[in-house]
């Protein structure tokens, strides 16, 4: 390591198991977050993006009570939920949130259901913390494998749907013109969408999974035009944001108030919102500009 | 009944002059005409050629660059527009009857419930029945046909009594029974309760029969006058800045850009003035 | 079930209930379901933050659910509205991770905070509940015809001097306010429930807007106090049948609807009654 970066990266980070499984998965969702999430923001999708984030945690409950991995879980939990949001969902968004908000009360109430008996049957009290906010740090390397295959399936769907998912996307009515089965392009989407949120917020945690989809992609889509290039600069920028939080939360073992570090979602989720807020600061400063040389050919 | 004495002169929409420029494009350049109480003006052009953008204007919802507009008369406190904008989706799982949309063109802004009261509820029934709406008062609003959602759009935007009733693209999407259904609606209207009506398409030819005076808009100036003033081939080749000729098919009225021949082909005015 | 204890919980959930089916009307025809997600789940984090500076819960939820409001409105009015409300909840977990990882408390405050604790509310919380309640229905009734006008025809309510960007503030605001008086009751993950599915459910069953309103808060009562009796006699949490009797309302609903639809297509066009049954109505 060059020693200038001796301040700012703490001894052992890189030779650390954990820290190594953290960057790389991480990364790995990442990647896969920002190219799916570029589609969910042009879609309109967000609240389906986050409520399967926290639908998974029913999924994901009800495997501990089962004894089985959460990530299995949590994928079950959200394709079927993805399945009963186009079941129920109408093409309108305003039918299609409140579809997914019905399909989210009633998984959150299964989770409730689910993780009162976690904590009944074998009092592990941070079954209820574990699920909700996911740790990056305490990930079985044995996962990684699984969590690479899901991740290639997700991405792979994307791509292969590439070109009707962005017209789909832009208008669904060119779509159609075009002989596009809008329906099944959605249904495809969906499921890319359930894989992608189930591996991040069985990884790194619900919030982060949300933060992940949508904020690099909203980001990405001001800066360019461009679908492919706007997934590029979205997987781009959470790959950054997630491995300087991975970063500044093991540095932060040592700051205040000497617990143990601070949680890396904290440190993703303010770095990705900053930068969304300086994308947005760019455009204003833009239009600014605009409104004041037109103003002057006016006069 | 529903009639009101004009203030002074019978104009009620005044346009002097009006430029509006948006994100450095300039829509609307030196726009002038003005409107006078029961006259039925068509605001023609194709999709794009900143119809709605003027419409805006006159609402107040964009500010022009340049220009002015004035509208007169109308009492204090009654709205002097009422409007029914482009394509509205009313949700078919709203709960919300056709009656309750027209109730809420009275006092929709003011705060508090809406009580019952039967002086309301008699200018809610009077209003369906101008427009010719009883039968489906009861209904869902979302459930009705484009033509039923149409005549309650504009008596919700009627019946706050206002002196300018301005409609964009009211006719798209409507069957060809209905559009004449909505147009002789409004010229009754119109002459009836010496209301200006201000209505933009890009197909003009419903509104022949009833149009008094045309606003035809294009590469964002306009020209105005009466039908046969506007649509002839120098004042539109004038507007255009390309060949345009005007040909009369029967009852309907085609503007074509170019050669004649390539434009009769397609056959309606739509795709033709789209062409130049 | 009726015992001196229980009655605080009867109270504060039907409190909580009427005040869901009102505001809930709104945010299902506003098609905010996310932002009512989106603001008792972040304002949790507030609680969080509260309980780590020592001052009462209530506050926080208060600060952070105001904020996130506003901050919604704000960034909404530039971006796409979904992606504004999705950041805002993920920038408030965030902190609300940060407050969790510096505070000492059990798990089990956690599950309260999210998944409510009816049967803990206490007769000297009752108050503030019931007033703070109390002013979330002034205000919406107060706002009626303008949030009704603003909710289905956004363009022409603007023309008419009623500004969308001023509604939307003042509709998260009372929404914002809910979600104080609820979340210590319900939990933050159930007074979502509660605002979409008999909202969503009483739509189908009337088509008069102030009808629908009030069938809103007879079902979410119906919820609440089944929910209350079915925990209280199988000892499982509130929460799952909150959740399970909701969607499960949901579904009555929409068959329902469907099945009248099937009914008078046939009629189709003329689904008006004669004029005779208009007037008596």
């Amino acid at each position: 390591m060059p020693g200038f970066l001796s301040p700012l990266i703490e001894p052992g980070f890189f030779s650390n198991l954990p820290v190594q499984t953290a960057l790389v998965v991480g990364g790995v969702v990442a990647v896969v977050s920002g190219i799916v999430g570029t589609f969910t923001v042009m879609r309109g999708q967000s609240f389906a993006g986050h409520s399967l984030a926290d639908i998974g945690t029913a999924g994901g409950s009800a495997a501990f009570v089962l004894g089985i991995s959460p990530l299995f879980g949590f994928v079950a939990m959200n394709l079927m939920a993805a399945g009963v949001m186009e079941w129920i969902g109408i093409r309108r968004p305003r039918g299609r949130d409140l579809a997914t908000g019905i399909v989210l009360g009633a998984a959150l109430g299964l989770a409730a259901l689910f993780l009162y008996l976690d904590t009944t049957a074998s009092s592990t009290t941070g079954a209820t913390v574990n699920v909700l906010f996911g740790s990056i740090f305490t990930l079985p390397a044995s996962m990684v494998p699984f969590i690479a295959i899901f991740s290639v399936v997700a991405a792979a769907i994307v791509l292969v749907m590439y070109r009707p998912l962005v017209l789909t996307s832009i208008s669904a009515d060119l779509a159609i013109a075009q002989g596009i089965r809008v329906r099944l392009v959605g249904i495809g989407y969906l499921v890319a969408l359930a894989l992608a949120v189930s591996l991040s917020a069985v990884t790194i945690g619900a919030i982060l999974s949300t933060a992940l989809l949508i904020g690099p992609a909203a980001t990405a889509l001001r800066i360019t035009n461009r679908t492919g290039r706007a997934a590029a600069i979205a997987a781009g920028i959470g790959v950054v944001a997630t491995w300087l939080g991975v970063l500044l939360a093991y540095d932060s073992y040592y700051w205040f108030p000497n617990g143990g570090g601070w949680p890396v979602s904290f440190f993703v989720v303010t770095l990705i919102f900053l930068v969304y807020l300086l994308s947005q600061l760019r455009f204003r400063g833009r239009s600014a500009a605009q409104r004041r040389s037109t103003a002057a050919q006016a006069r | 009944m529903q009639g009101r004495a004009a203030t002074g002169s019978d104009e009620i929409l005044a346009i002097d002059g009006i430029s509006v420029t948006l994100s450095g494009r300039e829509i609307l350049s030196d726009v002038t005409f003005h409107i006078n109480a029961g006259e039925f003006t068509g605001l023609i052009g194709s999709n794009g050629a900143g119809k709605t953008t003027l419409l805006r204007v006159i609402l107040g919802l964009i500010s022009p660059s340049a220009g002015m507009v004035r509208v007169e008369g109308g009492l204090r406190r009654q709205p002097l527009i009422g409007y029914v904008p482009q394509r509205i989706t009313l949700d078919p799982d709203m709960p919300l009857r056709a009656r309750d949309l027209v109730g809420l063109g009275i006092d929709g802004q003011r705060f508090g419930l809406p009580l019952p009261s039967s002086t309301r509820r008699k200018q809610v029934d009077e209003m369906l029945e101008a427009v010719d709406a009883t039968r489906f008062a009861e209904s869902r609003v979302g459930n009705l046909s484009g033509g039923e959602q149409q005549r309650i759009l504009i008596a919700h935007a009627l019946i706050s009594r206002p002196r300018l009733l301005l409609l964009d693209e009211p006719l798209a999407n409507l069957d060809i029974g209905s559009e004449q259904e909505v147009v002789d609606l409004l010229a009754r209207i119109a002459r009836e309760q010496r209301i200006g009506v201000l209505i933009s398409t890009h197909d003009m030819n419903p509104l022949l029969p009833v149009m008094d005076r045309i606003v035809y808009i294009a590469n964002g100036r306009i020209a105005t006058g009466t039908t046969a003033e506007v649509v002839s081939s120098e004042s539109l080749t004038r507007l255009y800045g390309v060949h345009v000729d005007v040909i009369h098919v029967h009852d309907r009225i085609l503007v074509v850009a170019g050669r004649r021949e390539e434009a009769l082909q397609h056959g309606d005015t739509e795709s033709i003035v789209e062409l130049m | 079930m009726f015992s001196a204890l229980m009655l605080n919980a009867w109270g504060s959930a039907s409190i909580v209930a009427i005040v869901a089916g009102v505001v809930g009307f709104f945010i299902v025809l506003r098609g905010s379901a996310f932002a009512a997600h989106a603001l008792p789940n972040g304002a949790f984090a507030g609680a969080a933050g509260a309980s780590l500076i020592g001052v009462d819960a209530i506050v926080g939820l208060a600060v952070f659910s105001v904020l996130g409001a506003l901050t919604i409105a704000g960034l909404g009015r530039r971006a796409r509205h979904d992606v504004a409300t999705a950041l805002v909840i993920v920038v408030m977990l965030g902190l609300g991770s940060l407050f969790l990882s510096m505070t000492t408390e059990y798990a089990p405050e956690i599950y309260s905070l999210l998944f409510g604790e009816v049967l803990g509310v206490s007769s000297s919380e009752l108050v503030p509940i019931a007033v703070i309640g109390v002013v979330c229905i002034a205000a919406v009734f107060l706002v009626y015809r303008p949030l009704l006008f603003s909710s289905v025809m956004p363009e022409v309510a603007e023309a008419r001097g009623v500004g969308r960007g001023r509604m939307e503030v003042v509709f998260l605001l009372v929404v914002a306010l809910t979600t104080t008086m609820a979340v210590p009751v319900v939990g933050a993950l159930l007074i979502f429930s509660l605002l979409i599915s008999p909202a969503a459910a009483a739509r189908s069953f009337t088509d008069r807007p102030f009808t629908a309103m009030g069938l809103s808060v007879v079902i979410a009562l119906g919820t609440v106090w089944s929910a209350i009796a079915l925990a209280y006699l199988s000892n499982l949490p509130i929460g799952f049948f909150v959740g399970s009797i909701g969607a499960g309302t949901y579904a009555v609903g929409r068959g329902w609807a469907g099945w009248r639809n099937r009914r008078s297509r046939p009629r189709m066009g003329a689904t008006g009654r004669s004029p005779a049954t208009a007037q008596s109505s």
